[in-house]
């Protein structure tokens, strides 16, 4: 895999150990050269294309912060008029896909245009100083969701969004995580290779915002599966077709307590109350999608 | 051949001809009728366009930006708020050298909401570095899209144009209109030929960031690309002058100027009626002129200077204010004229729709002979 040309080049400005930066790579791998990325306003953008450079080996495209959507839906309707046939893939943070570029992915998916939609996922707004998103979880402490003396962080629950997006009647919807590169590049390719529009949505851990060293994103990465905060599935037709399942659930301390935008729920002493609750969302999400290996099945 | 259209029918129809490869807008009073005939149009296989129904403004010209970039001839419209809605991707469009064209058929901008003319919608956005050309009658609306389209799209430019025509008092105004031949346009407009695009055999990176070494070289290229569009223009409209026998040659152009010693300025649909009341002041002996401004971006400073060169008086009529400061054309025309002995005065008027008559082309008149300007005409001071 490693020696294959690259498409997503090194030499870019990303922070060591940059989850989206191997996600943008991993993403290359699967779609081929034969691809148009379009990409938001975010971290990716800033540190892979600071002109005169580019990391892209690809076509890519970057117009604002809002539009990447809009933007590949005209890129997919002029590549239709001219009877070309490059894939047209979106690249764009969480904040750009869960909060200021909602209304813009509407439209394209209820429009239905042949695209895929790749989310980025780190959770919070990295570029400008890790602010809160729609995609932050529930009690993470960011710079405008901080913890404090009356305050346990993020007030609310991540946004469900490839639900939202399946319930605009997107062909292929996906979750992956850059912790398990196959399974990554393999949601593209069948992303890329289905009329869309499709989404997958991939979690990007961000060593910087998160906090914890760089040389741990992948396991950081996987403790998100394990624990169950984060689920790897398929949809298709809006249909969960496959789930990656885990042998020995892990309780959530072990993903939280790795992290110091967790660490306040561990001082002075471990945060009981709060911790079930997130406790509460990893038991739901592993009943939601079955992910448990080693559960008897109620009767 | 020549039709009794509705404005916007007109202006359809010239859009038509022009076979752009990618439509993409969004419904708003008083700009609808052109994006309906053109679905219409889609329809009925009149035009062979992906017609993308896109769900606001914004989404319109960020769509219109992808399809321009993926190497498409697109065209949008759209007024008022709709242009608000796209400030962002206006700038965007142009910073990234894409030559759209898109209608704006001009009309006040809320608070408080009013769907009548005025020209604050475009002019709030003449710093974006669009081509804003504006149009006094509907045949001079249809004819600018072709040249719009010649202009946006010679390699000397590739700007972005609003080809900008009034509200109701054009859109929805039936008036005799030539419409070219598909021959006729197709041989004086030839198929796009981009230079950079998004090409999977030739990958380059288009809307990168740029640091403080190297972000005002690009604004610099763009007001370069303006200026030299003022040649282009001129060139352009010589060239369709010569096939269509219609003349657009001039940024600028002047009505009983050659021996008049006071002039309006105006933009748009109220030249004609300027034109009206210059005819009966004629009549009663006074030396008047008008000099309409067709092209607002690139600003025909030089021009300006050189029409009015035997004037001493000039009455700017602004369909649009600056507000805390003065209509943006009469500003423009003072600093076009500084240094001059000529005396600029402006006037606010016809803002959210209010009418405009002879008359009061004929008050204004009256008001810049004795030094009366820069203020509001027309206001109903009892209801202040």
């Amino acid at each position: 895999m490693t020696e294959e040309c690259e498409l997503f080049e090194c030499g870019h400005r990303a922070c060591g150990g940059c989850g989206p930066a191997l996600a943008a790579r991993l993403i290359l791998k699967a779609t081929g050269e034969n691809t148009i990325v379009v990409a938001s306003t975010g971290c990716m953008e800033v540190f892979s294309t600071p002109y005169p450079e580019t990391a892209w080996k690809v076509p890519w495209i970057h117009s604002l912060f809002e539009n990447a959507a809009a933007v590949a839906s005209g890129i997919e309707a002029s590549l239709k008029k001219q009877e070309r046939d490059e894939h047209v893939v979106c690249i764009c943070g969480d904040g750009a896909t869960f909060d200021i570029g909602m209304l813009c992915i509407s439209g394209a998916f209820e429009r239905g245009h042949d695209i895929t939609y790749i989310c980025y996922d780190n959770e919070a707004y990295m570029n400008t100083g890790i602010q809160r998103s729609g995609a932050t979880p529930y009690d993470a402490d960011t710079t405008t969701s901080p913890a404090g003396k009356c305050s346990t962080g993020n007030p609310r629950p991540k946004k469900d969004l490839p639900a939202i997006l399946a319930a605009h009647g997107a062909t292929y919807v996906a979750t992956a995580s850059i912790a398990y590169p196959n399974d990554l590049i393999k949601k593209v390719q069948r992303a890329v290779s289905t009329h869309g529009p499709n989404y997958i949505q991939v979690h990007a851990p961000c060593a910087t915002g998160w906090g914890f060293d760089g040389s741990q994103t992948i396991a950081v990465g996987r403790l998100a599966i394990e624990t169950g905060l984060w689920v790897n599935y398929e949809m298709m037709n809006g249909e969960v077709e496959r789930v990656r399942k885990v042998a020995h659930r892990k309780p959530v301390d072990d993903y939280l307590s790795v992290q110091k935008r967790f660490r306040h729920l561990y001082r002075p002493g471990r945060n009981e109350d709060e911790i079930a609750k997130i406790q509460a969302i990893a038991d739901a999400n592993a009943k939601k999608f079955g992910i448990d290996l080693n559960v008897v099945k109620e009767e | 051949m020549m039709e009794i259209l509705e404005g916007s029918h007109a202006v359809a129809e010239a859009v038509r001809l022009c076979r752009p490869q990618v439509v993409a807008a969004y419904p708003i009073t008083p700009q609808t009728h052109i994006v309906e005939a053109l679905a219409s149009m889609v329809a009925d296989c009149k035009l062979d366009a992906e017609y993308i129904c896109v769900e606001s403004e914004f989404s319109a010209l960020s769509a219109c930006l992808g399809a321009s970039a993926a190497g498409s001839r697109v065209y949008s419209a759209t007024t008022s708020q709709g242009l608000a809605l796209m400030f962002e991707v206006c700038f965007n469009v142009a910073g990234m050298r894409q030559p759209i064209v898109m209608t704006i058929a001009n009309r006040a901008l809320g608070a408080p909401l009013n769907i009548w003319n005025d020209q604050q919608d475009s002019i709030s956005l003449r710093d974006a570095g669009w081509l804003q050309f504006y149009a006094e009658d509907n045949q001079e609306a249809t004819d600018l899209h072709f040249i719009a389209y010649r202009v946006a799209e010679d390699h000397r430019v590739l700007l972005p144009v609003m080809v900008c025509f009034d509200g109701f008092i054009l859109t929805h105004t039936y008036e005799p209109v030539d419409i070219p031949s598909q021959e006729a346009i197709d041989a004086f407009l030839p198929p796009y030929k981009p230079v950079n695009i998004l090409d999977a055999k030739n990958p380059m990176s288009l809307g990168m960031y740029a640091t403080p070494d190297y972000y005002m070289e690009f604004r610099y290229e763009i007001d370069q690309a303006q200026k030299r569009a003022k040649e282009v223009f001129a060139e352009v409209g010589a060239e369709f002058a010569k096939q269509f026998g219609r003349d657009y040659s001039g940024l600028v152009e002047g009505y009983r100027l050659e021996d008049a010693d006071m002039a309006f300025i105006a933009m748009g649909s109220i030249c004609g009626t300027v034109r009206e009341a210059i005819d009966e002041m004629r009549a009663e002996g006074k030396k008047v002129g008008l000099l309409k401004i067709r092209s607002f971006r690139p600003f025909p400073s030089e021009e300006i200077r050189a029409a009015l060169s035997g004037v001493s008086k000039v009455a700017v009529l602004d369909k649009n204010i600056s507000l805390g400061q003065k209509g943006a054309v009469a500003l423009e025309v003072r600093d076009a004229l500084y240094g001059s002995e000529i005396d600029v005065k402006g006037y606010i008027l016809a803002l959210g729709g209010r009418d405009v008559r002879q008359a009061d082309i004929k008050a204004i008149a009256g008001l810049l002979e004795k030094g009366e300007g820069d203020q509001f005409f027309g206001l109903r001071t009892e209801v202040l």
